[in-house]
């Protein structure tokens, strides 16, 4: 019984290893337009692209010309990492290239980290 | 489509001059042509609220130039009849005038403005008709109202704030007048994020 509880308190502490719900990924799209200026899921652009994010290191795709604040930061984007960086770019990562003030709707930050994760696991991302 | 019979009925220089002034539009135009020749800017120099300025202004620039090509990609596709081809370039003339304005404002601050880049990669392999083209149009413009508001709260320079603002009222007028081309609501809601 113990075992069973400790099981599901688990389960319920990591929502993001969930499958997020089609609707999730819905919103998780509307969101992401506000990120189209600069992104894009294929190509760099005035940001780089957004295919292969998880698990990749901040600063690392090749030929795009990052700020050094962002190729030493060392992080690694995921689900917690995305959630913090999205919460307020330039105080998270001070001296980033990334000039926005963030998202502080934490359920908006959930909906675009879930359709970015994905995305990438589907055309134009996956090969 | 709506828009074509607005654009075919532009009022006179005159009476449009008299409307731009009554909405303060002309104030505002005004405002962002003044800062980069603002005295006051090039006396703010240096700081690290200056650096974070200049970052933010730069990055702005960048998408700036970046929309800059993809209009000329637009109106060299062959897919834009007049008086839409017509719009395009207008609407990429204001692209390159704020483009102009944050480089010498960049520069004022002590700063060095980036370029345009060689190429950039555009999603041409989905273009097929005009429709297309105003929708990938439509797009980058909400995307730059959605980050010129997200760069507005952060500029230690008021002034830039202002003139950050009057670009992003500029965005969202292409993004309604793209929407309402397209048949689509050209505001769709009342407030933008």
């Amino acid at each position: 019984m113990r075992a069973l509880l400790v099981l599901a308190s688990a389960v319920l502490l990591t929502p993001c290893a969930l499958a997020a719900s089609p609707a999730q990924i819905k919103a998780g799209e509307a969101v992401y337009a506000r990120c189209l200026a600069c992104h894009s899921l294929q190509h760099d652009r005035t940001g780089p692209r957004h295919c292969g994010l998880f698990g990749r290191r901040a600063g690392s795709v090749p030929g795009f010309d990052y700020s050094d604040a962002m190729k030493h930061s060392k992080i690694v984007w995921d689900e917690k990492s995305l959630d913090r960086f999205l919460t307020a770019p330039m105080k998270v990562v001070p001296g980033t290239s990334m000039g926005y003030a963030g998202i502080e709707d934490r359920q908006e930050r959930a909906d675009l980290i879930a359709y970015l994760r994905d995305a990438g696991t589907k055309q134009p991302c996956a090969k | 489509m709506s828009f074509l019979i607005l654009a075919n009925e532009q009022p006179a220089p005159a009476a449009r001059r008299a409307f731009l002034g009554k909405s303060g539009l002309l104030l505002s135009g005004a405002a962002v042509a003044l800062l980069a020749g603002n005295e006051a800017l090039a006396a703010k120099k240096g700081g690290e609220s200056t650096e974070a300025d200049v970052r933010i202004l730069n990055t702005a620039l960048g998408a700036e130039l970046e929309a800059v090509a993809a209009y000329q990609v637009g109106a060299e596709s062959g897919l834009l009849q007049k008086p839409v081809l017509d719009l395009a370039v207008t609407f990429q003339g204001h692209h390159k005038e704020h483009a102009d304005v944050l480089a010498k404002t960049i520069m004022k601050l002590g700063g060095k403005p980036v370029s345009a880049k060689e190429k950039y990669s555009f999603p041409v392999e989905t273009l097929k008709n005009q429709a297309d083209v105003l929708r990938f149009a439509a797009m980058l413009e909400k995307g730059a109202v959605s980050a010129y508001l997200g760069a507005v709260p952060l500029f230690g320079n008021r002034d830039l704030s202002k003139a950050a603002a009057s670009i992003l009222g500029d965005e969202a007028m292409h993004w309604a007048v793209l929407r309402n081309a397209l048949g689509e609501a050209p505001v769709p809601s009342a407030f933008v994020s």
